[in-house]
């Protein structure tokens, strides 16, 4: 039976694809091999979350050896909500890849991004699936270095700056992550997350758990980009390649938050994390911190890319807000807004993607007037804009109005008003876009450009209009939210 | 056709008229036959509504659940119907004056204009017909949305200041305050649909409904209560049938509207009356009256004198609204629709003006009505409709106002509405006198006569039209008295 292996299938397919890639040493033959997997996780991961979209699981043992003692993959509603948004953003970008890559990257170098790419995909939905805790760490790693060498791979020299930069910070929040794995294990004596979850009960001795739950929490952080240990993605995503940046925006940052849910709900449990400890508290902290003070950077920049990379990092703070919130609403609101953002801001960087690729600057001054020009672009880039600042119908309204709800359950009308004031702040810098792009005189250069070519066009659109669609109908991203936020709440079963 | 799809075609109408007018942009007399074809369609998709809302009817389309039970959804009451009646009929005057204005002024970017035109009376109607907040709050931004390229029509740097102040108030109250009102009352009821008698009462403490009101109130920036009233002036940058329709009728009276609608079905008038957290707002609005019309007194500009009228008269329905009995809430339907044809009918002058004298000051107006005798005679009969004068429409919602408030026995409302009724003698009839009476300095009107005639019909049409609702205002007068009384009434 086919059905039970899809916990597998959804990593080694593009695991395989890799090697086959190199071994082809072809950009075009490559492409095509990157769209397969991309579908194939696509089709997977919708199959699975069909499987346990009702509540339940489905476990697998690598090499048939039992958990404990093997590796276990296990999915229930969480997982497969994450690695099907992870399918929906591969299909999307593998789609829209070709033009970019063909602008951006050395014509030797082309099989090599995709390989990279399919490492990267199989390493965020290896994290999205495993169970094994040790495991996750090696798909961590898989994905982050991949990602090092796609930001590397940017036309623009700082690249290899942000990649580094990147890779330090990276390297300190794996290596966190593992030190956190190790204390566990010490602790527990075994790497399955729903045995330690099991175990952690009966241990005597709390402080190495506790110093475990910290050291994941700071290395996760850094991994998701909670501020102020964000500082490695602002340059990451204004110069890694275009379709790079929508890729990773839309979900290495999203699945680190799942990392860190399923810690505190799945292995050390929701009452012991946000009522034994303060950990609400703390993260309530660093998510206001992180939508005030990111927005108003964001403001302040003078290049677009690097204007939605400080935007990313705000948003990241509405969700881990929905953590911090640890009720059944916020934590819905949370885990809605990993799916909504990924739409929005993946289609964003998409566009932005366009107007690299016609006018090869992002920055305000030399793009004014472009909404003359590429009035698609620009329009799509509007309505992804009216989604970040939580406009009714679109997704990001959905987010807004659990978090403000999850805020007043809670008691505290403050953080409902922060919230929306935030939003405020996205107001001012998507309207800097919009002034720059339709009220400006066009200049020669700008003039002469054209509109982005159909095959970035559709794709972008695609996740706009999904932006859209999804703002109006909710039942897959609010009922998918829901049911992975009751999942975790419940705890191991 | 069933009232159902009168609903959604009341929406869907326009957006398709808006999709055909910018198809069109080529050809552009067929698209402005497209723009007037579109409005007539519409108002009379709206009148079919109208019988079965008269005899008791509520019909109501269901569209989808967004949230769970969160609805975009409509029902049609009376005060929607009379909004959405009142908004519908004079877009159709006012796509025959835009004619006439755009192409006597030699506009750019006439297709834009058309197409968000068209938009914005979509997202009136689903301000009016909506069934719950959500479906209001939704169409209230749409509407904010659609008409800042409008604001912004000239892209001059002034256009692109007013754009920001139109959309930073705007957006910034509805989102700061309305949607966290619209949120709180969720949270605490349970429900955001409205309902007749309100459906906060019971379940909130007076000390949060006091709060909630000055969410809702200060949350809906189209209402242009005092301190967030700065917009509307501001906006006047836009082309005048702009002004006219939109920061006259359509925008301004969905924030008036919202704010009865709020009081009337979701705080529920007699649930809040006597409550002591809530009797601030007549002073509030009362100052707003006061305030506004000093402005107005002062301002040379005439369409900024407008605009400050208008944010007057928007304090009139909030007032009238805010003091809680019958006869005052049937007077604050009623003034939605007299001053909206009092108003338009001002702003059509001053575009008809601004077309054929290229004049925009109160004082460059000495003589110009033996010019424009047509534009002028308008202009008297929309000032006395604003003054409250018979037999113009305005007076007739005065009349149940200051009713209301002495019902109410709230002696300083009555004492504004007599202060605000000379200070609008006061800005207005000045204007009139030098029209007439006064003589200009010579040659100062020679050089034209009056305006195109799409607008001088245009605004005679508004101007009968004020007149005539003054003898016949059973239809309005019988939806603002279910308003208050329910179906029977």
């Amino acid at each position: 039976m086919i059905s039970s292996h899809l916990p597998i299938l959804l990593v080694v397919v593009p695991l395989i694809a890799a090697p086959v890639m190199v071994i082809l040493r072809s950009g075009a033959a490559a492409w095509v091999l990157a769209i397969a997997v991309s579908w194939a996780a696509l089709a997977i991961s919708g199959a699975l979350f069909v499987q346990v979209a009702g509540g339940g699981h489905v476990s697998y043992f690598l090499g048939s050896w039992p958990a404990p003692w093997g590796i276990e993959y296990r999915v229930d509603v969480v997982n497969a909500y994450l690695a099907l948004l992870v399918g929906v953003v591969a299909a999307v970008v593998s789609v829209y890849s070709p033009r970019s890559v063909l602008a951006e990257i050395e014509p030797g170098r082309r099989y090599l991004f995709y390989t990279m790419y399919a490492l990267c995909l199989s390493g965020l939905l290896g994290i999205a699936v495993t169970g094994d805790a040790f495991n996750l760490f090696v798909f961590l790693e898989i994905s982050s270095l991949s990602s090092y060498v796609l930001i590397a791979l940017g036309r623009d020299r700082r690249a290899l700056m942000a990649a580094y930069q990147y890779l330090i910070l990276g390297t300190i929040g794996a290596t966190f992550y593992v030190i956190g794995v190790g204390m566990l294990y010490l602790a527990t004596g075994t790497l399955n997350l729903a045995d330690m979850a099991a175990r952690l009960a009966g241990v005597s001795e709390p402080r190495a758990v506790l110093a475990a739950l910290a050291f994941i929490t700071v290395g996760v952080s850094l991994k998701l980009a909670l501020f102020p240990l964000h500082l490695w993605l602002p340059n990451a995503y204004a110069y890694a390649p275009s379709a790079v940046t929508a890729f990773l925006a839309a979900t290495a940052t999203k699945v680190s938050v799942y990392v860190l849910l399923r810690y505190y709900y799945s292995v050390f449990g929701g009452s012991t994390v946000f009522h034994a400890l303060p950990m609400g508290e703390i993260l309530l902290v660093f998510s206001l911190a992180a939508m005030f003070i990111a927005s108003t950077i964001a403001i302040f920049q003078e290049n677009v890319k690097r204007m939605f990379a400080y935007s990313s990092v705000a948003q990241i703070g509405y969700i881990t807000l929905g953590v911090a919130l640890a009720s059944m609403t916020g934590l819905t609101a949370g885990l809605v807004h990993v799916f909504n953002h990924a739409l929005t801001k993946g289609a964003l960087f998409l566009l932005l993607g366009g107007i690299a690729l016609r006018a090869g600057a992002m920055r305000f001054g030399s793009i004014g007037g472009i909404g003359r020009v590429m009035p698609l672009t620009c329009f799509g880039i509007v309505l992804g804009g009216l989604s970040l600042i939580g406009v009714p119908a679109t997704v990001g309204f959905v987010s807004k109005w659990y978090l403000v709800q999850a805020a007043l359950e809670r008691g505290s009308p403050w953080i409902a008003f922060a919230v929306v004031a935030s939003s405020l702040l996205a107001l001012v810098y998507v309207w800097r876009f919009i002034e720059v792009a339709y009220f400006r005189e066009p200049d020669a250069r700008v003039s002469a450009l054209r509109e982005a070519p159909a095959s970035m066009l559709v794709p972008a659109w695609a996740l706009i209009a999904a932006c859209i669609y999804f703002g109006i109908d909710t039942d897959l991203t609010l009922g998918g939210a829901a049911a992975a936020a009751w999942e975790l709440i419940r705890g191991p079963q | 056709m069933t009232p159902e799809t009168a609903i959604l075609g009341a929406i869907a109408v326009p957006l398709l008229g808006a999709a055909l007018i910018g198809a069109a942009h080529r050809v552009p007399d067929l698209r402005e036959a497209v723009t007037l074809v579109t409005a007539v369609a519409l108002f009379l998709l709206v009148a079919t509504l109208a019988p079965g809302v008269l005899a008791g009817a509520r019909p109501a389309a269901h569209v989808a659940e967004v949230m769970p039970g969160i609805d975009l959804a409509f029902r049609v009451e009376p005060l929607g119907m009379l909004f959405a009646l009142v908004s519908s009929g004079l877009w159709i005057v006012n796509s025959l004056y835009s004619i006439g204005y755009m192409r006597g002024n030699r506009e750019a970017h006439q297709t834009r204009y058309y197409v968000c035109f068209a938009a914005a009376l979509a997202s009136t109607m689903g301000i009016a017909f909506a069934g719950n907040l959500f479906t209001l709050f939704l169409f209230y931004e749409a509407l904010t949305l659609v008409t800042y390229p409008l604001v912004t029509h000239h892209g001059t740097d002034e256009a692109r200041r007013a754009g920001r102040l139109y959309i930073g108030v705007l957006v910034g109250t509805s989102i700061v305050f309305l949607l966290v009102a619209i949120i709180w009352t969720w949270a605490i009821t349970g429900t955001i649909e409205f309902e007749p008698g309100g459906i906060l009462a019971g379940s909130a403490s007076n000390a949060t409904v006091g709060l909630l009101l000055a969410l809702y109130v200060f949350g809906i920036g189209k209402a242009a209560v005092m301190p967030v009233h700065r917009w509307l002036p501001a906006a006047m940058v836009a082309p005048t049938p702009v002004s006219a329709l939109l920061h006259a009728v359509a925008v301004v009276k969905a924030g008036a509207f919202a704010v009865v609608k709020v009081v009337v079905y979701v705080f529920g008038v007699e649930a809040i009356s006597g409550l002591a957290s809530v009797d601030w707002l007549p002073f509030i609005a009362g100052f707003t009256v006061i305030a506004a019309s000093i402005v107005a007194l002062r301002s040379d500009d005439l369409k900024r004198r407008l605009a400050y009228s208008t944010v007057s008269q928007l304090s009139y329905v909030v007032l009238a609204a805010a003091l809680l009995t019958p006869l005052s809430v049937i007077g604050a339907a009623l003034h939605i629709a007299t001053h909206a044809l009092g108003k338009i009918t001002l702003f059509f002058c001053a575009g008809a003006i601004y077309t054929a004298a290229h004049k925009s000051r109160v004082s460059e107006l000495d003589g110009i009505g033996r010019h424009m005798p047509w534009t002028m005679a308008a202009f008297t009969v929309g000032a006395l409709s604003l003054i409250g004068v018979p037999p113009a429409a305005g007076f007739v919602s005065k009349w149940f106002i200051i009713s209301g408030a002495l019902q109410a026995g709230h002696y300083p409302a009555v004492a504004v509405f007599i202060a605000s009724t000379l200070l609008n003698a006061a800005y207005f009839l000045p204007i009139v006198h030098a029209a007439f009476f006064r003589r200009g300095p010579e040659d100062a009107h020679a050089a034209h006569g009056e305006a195109p005639w799409p607008m001088v019909a245009a605004t005679t049409a508004t101007a009968a039209a004020t007149i005539a609702l003054f003898f016949v205002a059973d239809l309005p007068l019988a939806l603002a008295r279910q308003l208050s009384f329910g179906p029977a009434g």
